[in-house]
């Protein structure tokens, strides 16, 4: 019996010789991440543990991005525990504002994930790097503080589940839509404790910020990940992002994939030719519906960004919509670049004046209004269509909110008209 | 190790929103969490709560976040374990590796609000005292159990770098 490309990633990283699905195994990892929110844990649990230095200064990374800039002195506080603890433990991979980025969108672009790496992150969309035939997975603050000492974790090896997407997309239907509608078929248990692979010829022509955006929200199906096999797209990334392992290692990426005899759960088969553009209704990111069958949601807000759609081509499709219009009145457009790169190719391409002449407000890279961080958080009876990743009772502000997902081209669509609407 | 208490219901999918938002993500104090927990959900959850009781949840508790002010908030609140159908992936880890006790019983429907339960975590079973009932769960696996019996994740590994 053969491997999935998951299982590949798993063995290749621990002494054994074989692993099996349900199996725990104890594996070295090639790169642990942490943000403003779980890092300060791992911090206090590392030392309180009696560590005092990290197994390797160059794979432990370090992103303050939900509540930066700080929005009140106790985040700063937080920040400031991983400033002191970058400056002490002397990590080369530690993002201060001004050279940051929302943390999966920063990794990728600054090359530090690539295929056939082995990642943790304590942050639930760290699957986002699967997108590169990476196998990275979220984990806890004490799984990372664990990480500090050793450079390992422990895994339950999952199940894989192969996700075959057939058929030519429509004009404004993107990875995000395909991904929602995912969801909308299995669940928000669909993949529990399982490794989702994306595959067949639609992924196959899929850009890497569209293949982000899918593997981001694989958590929202309750898997482990959310893997693609390298391939053209992937290599011609990397090329560009990490030149130099790119050159040692293209030629082995390239064969990275799963073999034909390799063990799935399941396997769904789609053709998504017909597929019309998405929305996640509250309050699940499996309650998704065409967004054409919701015209009659009003709008107070829009947010265009985060780690599934804050890239530079979600900026794009965004502007080339909302072009010479105008958001409509009372509604507020919030756009927040991913990362200070996103954010000067935006400003160079001409996307900023775009968004600030529609009416719309354009923000520093920040996780922000996602998760209920701060701009733009919704009051009570408020309702925002979003291109994040979670539509939570809550998650913006209010309790009494309502968020909805979707993609960036529905998102720049419904600021203009102040519902929601297809493209 | 006996628990004894009240139980909790709560729904399926519970999320990690639900149990402790994210604008109180600027503690690390889970009596501080604890204070906050399920407030999105139901107002009243922490003030029902008497110390040792129990949640007794649907499928997939703990889904969304990796963040383990979760678990944390859980405890700090009072509750002694969870009981659901099934459990998020990190939400799993996170419980094990702060030691939160939960129990996947696929029956837990069986449980309502209110009811007197009494669980034996040595051996994975659960007595519904009000109902008169017993549940049987899986143990857990070899490998969680040793992380358990050391006290946690942290406490595991110290011993091991000893």
């Amino acid at each position: 019996m053969g491997y999935t490309l998951g299982e590949k990633i798993l063995l290749a990283h621990t002494d054994k010789k074989s692993i099996r699905p349900g199996e725990f195994i104890e594996a070295r990892l090639d790169l642990c991440l942490g943000n403003d929110i779980t890092a300060p844990m791992a911090i206090e649990e590392f030392k309180k543990a009696g560590f005092t230095k990290v197994f390797d200064r160059n794979k432990v990374v370090l992103v303050p991005d939900h509540f930066t800039p700080a929005k009140d002195q106790r985040s700063a506080n937080q920040a400031k525990v991983l400033a002191n603890f970058a400056s002490e433990q002397k990590l080369k991979n530690y993002f201060e504002i001004g050279c940051m980025g929302i943390e999966h969108a920063l990794l990728p672009e600054k090359g530090l994930v690539y295929p056939g790496m082995l990642v943790i992150g304590a942050d639930s969309h760290t699957c986002t790097y699967g997108a590169l035939g990476c196998y990275s997975t979220g984990v806890g603050s004490t799984d990372l503080a664990r990480a500090y000492v050793d450079g390992k974790c422990w895994f339950k090896v999952p199940e894989n589940i192969k996700f075959i997407y057939k058929g030519k997309l429509n004009k404004w239907v993107s990875g995000k839509d395909l991904v929602l509608f995912t969801i909308g078929q299995i669940g928000v248990d669909g993949a529990l404790y399982c490794a989702m692979e994306f595959t067949g010829p639609v992924i196959k022509k899929l850009d890497m910020d569209s293949r982000f955006a899918m593997s981001n929200m694989a958590i929202e199906a309750g898997a482990r990940a959310g893997l693609i096999e390298p391939d053209r797209i992937t290599l011609d990334y990397v090329k560009i992002t990490n030149k130099k392992i790119w050159g040692a290692k293209h030629k082995a990426w390239i064969k990275l994939k799963s073999d034909p005899d390799a063990n799935y759960a399941k396997v769904y088969e789609w053709d998504v030719t017909k597929l019309e553009p998405q929305v996640a209704c509250p309050h699940l990111p499996s309650n998704v519906k065409p967004a054409s069958a919701l015209s009659d949601v009003k709008l107070d807000q829009v947010v265009i960004g985060s780690c599934t759609n804050g890239r530079i081509s979600d900026l794009r499709v965004a502007a080339k919509i909302l072009k010479g219009k105008k958001v409509k009145p009372g509604l507020r457009l919030i756009i927040i670049p991913a990362t200070q790169k996103i954010y000067m190719e935006a400003i160079k391409e001409g996307l900023v004046e775009i968004f600030v002449k529609a009416g719309g407000v354009v923000s520093t890279p920040t996780c922000g209004p996602c998760l209920g961080g701060h701009c733009g958080i919704l009051t009570d009876g408020e309702s925002c269509l979003a291109t994040t990743n979670r539509n939570f009772i809550g998650r913006m502000g209010s309790p009494k909110s309502f968020v909805y997902l979707s993609s960036p081209a529905v998102a720049a669509t419904s600021a203009i008209t102040g519902h929601i609407t297809s493209p | 190790m006996i628990i004894k208490g009240k139980a909790h219901k709560l729904g399926s999918d519970i999320n990690t929103d639900d149990i402790i938002s994210a604008k109180y993500l600027v503690s690390t104090d889970p009596k501080e969490l604890g204070s906050h927990c399920m407030e999105a959900i139901k107002p009243d959850f922490v003030k029902s709560i008497q110390p040792g009781d129990i949640i007794v949840a649907g499928k997939n508790f703990g889904c969304g976040s990796s963040r383990e002010h979760a678990p944390l908030a859980i405890k700090g609140c009072g509750i002694a374990a969870v009981i659901a159908p099934s459990f998020a992936a990190i939400f799993y880890r996170n419980a094990i590796n702060i030691g939160l006790p939960f129990l996947e019983l696929k029956d837990a429907d069986k449980i309502d609000d209110g009811d007197e339960i009494e669980i034996d975590l040595s051996v994975g079973v659960i007595k519904n005292i009000t109902k008169d009932q017993i549940y049987k769960t899986q143990a857990f696996p070899e490998f969680l159990q040793e992380l358990v019996s050391k006290g946690g994740l942290m406490n595991y590994i110290k011993e091991s770098h000893k």
